[in-house]
C-alpha cells in the first residue's frame, strides 16, 4: 500500500532522515516511535510532502507522490495533528467539509458527508455541526480533526502524535475509539507517537526509530522477543516486557477446552488482564466467555505464564 | 492611619465626584460662563451665569447642577450617575444657548458671544462624570455604537433647529457654511483617501513582514522612522521634491500633484498610516494557531487559499485595531495639513490664529474633534464585535 525507498532528508549537514525502507500493508496500523528529534515526524510529513525529501521515494498504490503537485496530493491522504488544529473562525461542519470543498463536491454530498462522519464520532449533528471548535471538549475537538481528515475516504490516514494533548483517561477512551474506527473503515493508518504504550496498543506494526535512522520494523511481539539493537531493547522496556508482550494478545486467543471455572473473564480481555485477574481472586484458572455470554474456553495461569515466556 | 478618623459619611463619598465637584463648582460661581463682545474684534466682557441670564434661569440652572453634583458625590449606580451628568451637559448647552439669545438684540449680526471658561470647565467636569460612569457600566458595541448615533442625532437637530445659532462659532458658520461644506468634505477626504492607500498597500507588507522574517526588520525599521518625524516637518519635506516633479513632468503637474496642496499631504498621511497597519497586520498573522496553518496544508490547501480562507480571517480583528490608530491619528493630521494648502478643517483652525479669532479656530476644531471621537468609537466597536465572535 505506501512503500517508502531509502527516503532521506537533510538540513545542511544533518541528516534528520536516514535511508529509511520501509512498506506498509493495506487496512493497518503503522506506528512510527522514537524519542524526540529522532526524525519520526520527518519521516511522517515527507508521506504528504509537507516535508520533500533529500532523496529517496514514497510510493503509495505503486504511485511515485513526487509525481503530482504536492498540495493535490494531500488532497487524498488524511492528516491529523496534535492539538487538532481545527479553522477557530469556522463551525465544525465547515471544519470537516474543508477537503470536499477543495476537492469542488456539490454541497448536497458535501452536507451527507458531514452527517454521516458526525454520526460516526458520536456528535449528534443538529447538536453539534454549527458550534465552533472552542464550544467543544478536548476530546470531541480531536474527534472533529480526525473526521475532518477522513472528509473525503481517504485511503491513508497520517496521524502526527494525534492524541499528544489529551489527558490520560481521554487518551484510552481516543486509542479505543480509533481502533474501533479503524475495524469499520479499515482505512491504512500511519501513526506517529513517543509513548511506547500506546505504539503497543495501537500497532500492527511498529517502527522504533533513532537518530534518524530506522532500528526496527516488525510486529510488537517481535519488537519483544527479539530487539533487533539494544536501543529498541530499552524502547520497549525490559523490566516488564513479559506483561507487555501477554498484553498484546486477548484470552480468546489462547482459550482452550476444559472444566468450567468459577472466575469468568471476557474474550476481549489482554492476557496481562487475565493474569491479574487470577492473581487477585487467588484462583489457577478461568472460564473466558464471549460478548453473547457464552462460554468458549478456559484459561490457566500456566497457560499465561507460558505465553509471557520470551519465544 | 488619618483616614481611620474621618467619619463615615466622608469615606463614603466618591473621590472622583469631590473633585469633579469642586472644580465645577468654582467654575460655576467664579469664572465666566460667556464671554459678550460688541463685534468679532473688541475685547469682550466676562459674565456670570447670573448677568448672563434673566431672572429664573440660572436658579434653575444651579439647582439642576447641584442634582448633578449630589449624584457625583453620593450615588452609586453608575446608571443614574450617568443620568445626572448628561442632564447636566443638557442644562448648561441650553444655558449658554440661552444666554446668546438674551443678550443679542434682535436683528443684530454683529455681537458675539462665546462660552466663557466656566462654561467650558463645566462641561468637562460633566463629560468626564459620564466617562467614568460610562466606563463603569461597560456597555456592548452594540449599545455605544447606538448611543453614539443617538448623541449625534440630538446634535444635528439642535443645530439644525437653530437652538445655537446666536452663539459666536454658529455665527462664524453661518457667515462661512459652504466653505464650511467643502472644508469638512475635504478632511474626511484626505483621511479616508490616505488611509485607503496605506490599506491596500499595508497589508501586502504585512503579509510579506510575516512571511519573510529578514525583511520584517528593515520594513519596520523604516517606517518606525517615517512615524518619528514630526508633521510639519514632513509636509516640509514633500513640498521639494513634488514642486521639482511638477516641473519637470507636465502631466504630473496636469493631474494636480504640485509641491503644495492635496498631494503632499495624502502622501504624508499616507506614510504615517502604513506603520500602524502594517505592524498589526504582522502581529494579527502571528498570533493565528501555528496548528491551523499546519493542518490547512496538510490537508492540500494552496498558499493563497490558506492566505485568504485561514491567516488572513484570523488576524482581522489586529488589522481593524491598526485601521482604527490610522483613521483617529489621520483625522487629527489633517488639520496640521491645512498649512501647506491642502485645506480640511485645520483652514479654519489657522485662519482663526492668525486672526486672534477663537470662534473660528472653535469652527475647525469642535468638528474635528467629534469626527476623530466618533471614528474611535465605532471602530471600537467593531473590533470588540469580532474578537467576540468565534473570529
Amino acid at each position: 500500500m505506501i512503500r517508502i525507498e531509502q527516503l532521506t532528508k537533510q538540513y545542511g549537514a544533518t541528516t534528520v532522515v536516514d535511508h529509511v525502507s520501509m512498506e506498509i500493508e493495506r487496512g493497518s496500523i503503522a506506528v512510527i516511535v522514537g524519542t524526540s528529534g529522532s526524525g519520526k515526524s520527518t519521516l511522517l510529513r515527507m508521506i504528504n510532502r509537507l516535508v520533500e525529501p533529500t532523496s529517496g521515494h514514497v510510493y503509495i498504490e505503486g504511485r511515485d507522490t513526487a509525481n503530482e503537485p504536492a498540495h493535490l496530493l494531500r488532497r487524498h491522504i488524511g492528516y491529523v495533528i496534535q492539538g487538532h488544529g481545527l479553522f477557530p473562525h469556522r463551525t465544525v461542519a465547515e471544519n470537516i467539509a474543508t477537503v470536499p470543498r477543495l476537492l469542488h463536491w456539490d454541497q448536497a454530498r458535501i452536507d451527507a458527508r458531514v452527517a454521516e462522519l458526525l454520526e460516526i464520532f458520536q456528535l449528534e449533528p443538529a447538536e453539534y455541526a454549527g458550534k465552533f471548535p472552542h464550544q467543544l471538549s478536548g476530546g470531541q475537538q480531536q474527534r472533529v480533526g480526525v473526521a475532518r481528515a477522513l472528509a473525503a475516504g481517504p485511503a491513508v490516514l497520517l496521524m502526527d502524535e494525534p492524541f499528544g494533548a489529551l489527558d490520560p483517561i481521554i487518551r484510552a477512551k481516543a486509542q479505543e475509539d480509533l481502533l474501533d474506527l479503524h475495524r469499520r473503515i479499515g482505512t491504512t493508518i500511519v501513526l506517529v507517537t513517543h509513548d511506547m504504550d500506546e505504539a503497543f496498543r495501537l500497532g500492527d506494526h511498529i517502527a522504533v526509530m533513532s537518530q534518524g535512522r530506522l532500528l526496527q520494523y516488525d510486529r510488537p511481539a517481535v519488537l519483544l522477543t527479539r530487539p533487533a539493537d539494544p536501543f529498541v531493547a530499552r524502547m520497549t522496556g525490559s523490566a516488564d516486557r513479559a506483561l507487555r508482550l501477554l498484553s498484546l494478545r486477548t484470552a480468546g486467543e489462547v482459550a482452550a477446552p476444559g472444566m468450567p471455572a468459577a472466575l469468568k473473564i471476557a474474550a476481549t480481555a489482554t492476557l496481562r488482564d487475565a493474569l491479574a485477574e487470577l492473581i487477585w481472586h487467588g484462583a489457577e484458572a478461568a472460564s473466558v466467555v464471549g460478548s453473547d455470554g457464552a462460554i468458549v474456553g478456559r484459561v490457566t495461569i500456566t497457560a499465561l505464564l507460558a505465553a509471557g515466556q520470551r519465544a | 492611619m488619618s483616614a481611620r478618623r474621618l467619619p463615615a459619611w466622608l469615606l463614603r463619598i466618591d473621590r472622583l465626584g469631590a473633585v469633579l465637584v469642586v472644580m465645577g463648582g468654582v467654575a460655576l460661581l467664579w469664572l465666566p460662563f460667556v464671554i459678550a463682545k460688541a463685534n468679532r474684534i473688541v475685547p469682550g466682557q466676562a459674565l456670570g451665569i447670573f448677568q448672563a441670564l434673566p431672572a429664573p434661569y440660572p436658579l434653575a440652572c444651579v439647582l439642576a447642577l447641584l442634582v448633578a453634583a449630589l449624584a457625583a458625590l453620593a450615588c452609586r449606580d453608575p446608571r443614574w450617575r450617568l443620568a445626572a451628568a448628561l442632564m447636566g451637559v443638557l442644562v448648561v448647552s441650553l444655558a449658554v444657548a440661552a444666554a446668546a439669545d438674551a443678550l443679542t438684540p434682535p436683528g443684530n449680526r454683529v455681537v458675539r458671544i462665546a462660552p466663557g471658561a466656566g462654561c467650558w470647565i463645566l462641561l468637562l467636569c460633566l463629560g468626564l462624570l459620564a466617562i467614568d460612569a460610562i466606563t463603569r457600566l461597560q456597555p456592548g458595541p452594540l449599545v455605544r455604537t447606538l448611543a453614539l448615533l443617538l448623541a449625534a442625532g440630538v446634535a444635528v437637530a439642535a443645530l439644525a433647529h437653530g437652538t445655537f445659532d446666536h452663539l459666536s462659532v454658529m455665527r462664524e458658520y453661518a457667515a462661512n457654511a459652504e466653505r464650511f461644506a467643502r472644508e469638512f468634505r475635504q478632511h474626511l477626504w484626505l483621511a479616508l483617501g490616505s488611509l485607503g492607500a496605506a490599506v491596500v498597500v499595508a497589508l501586502p507588507l504585512g503579509v510579506l513582514c510575516h512571511r519573510l522574517p529578514r525583511l520584517r526588520g528593515a520594513i519596520l525599521g523604516v517606517l518606525n522612522f517615517v512615524q518619528t518625524i514630526p508633521s510639519i516637518a514632513l509636509f516640509g519635506i514633500l513640498m521639494a521634491p513634488l514642486s521639482a516633479l511638477a516641473a519637470a513632468v507636465p502631466l504630473a503637474a496636469a493631474l494636480g500633484i504640485r509641491g503644495i496642496g492635496t498631494a503632499p499631504a495624502i502622501i504624508a498621511l499616507f506614510l504615517y498610516s502604513l506603520l500602524p497597519v502594517v505592524a498589526n497586520t504582522v502581529v494579527g498573522l502571528g498570533r493565528v494557531a501555528p496548528a491551523a496553518v499546519e493542518a490547512a496544508s496538510g490537508m492540500g490547501m494552496t498558499r493563497w487559499q490558506i492566505l485568504r480562507g485561514v491567516e488572513l480571517p484570523l488576524a482581522l480583528p489586529a488589522v481593524v485595531t491598526g485601521i482604527r490608530i490610522v483613521l483617529v491619528q489621520n483625522i487629527g493630521l489633517v488639520a496640521v495639513a491645512a498649512l501647506i494648502g491642502a485645506g480640511g478643517l485645520g483652514a479654519f483652525i489657522f485662519q482663526g490664529i492668525g486672526q486672534t479669532a477663537n470662534d473660528l479656530v472653535l469652527l475647525g476644531a469642535i468638528p474635528t474633534v467629534a469626527l476623530a471621537f466618533s471614528a474611535a468609537v465605532l471602530l471600537d466597536a467593531l473590533v470588540e464585535t469580532m474578537n467576540r465572535s468565534p473570529a
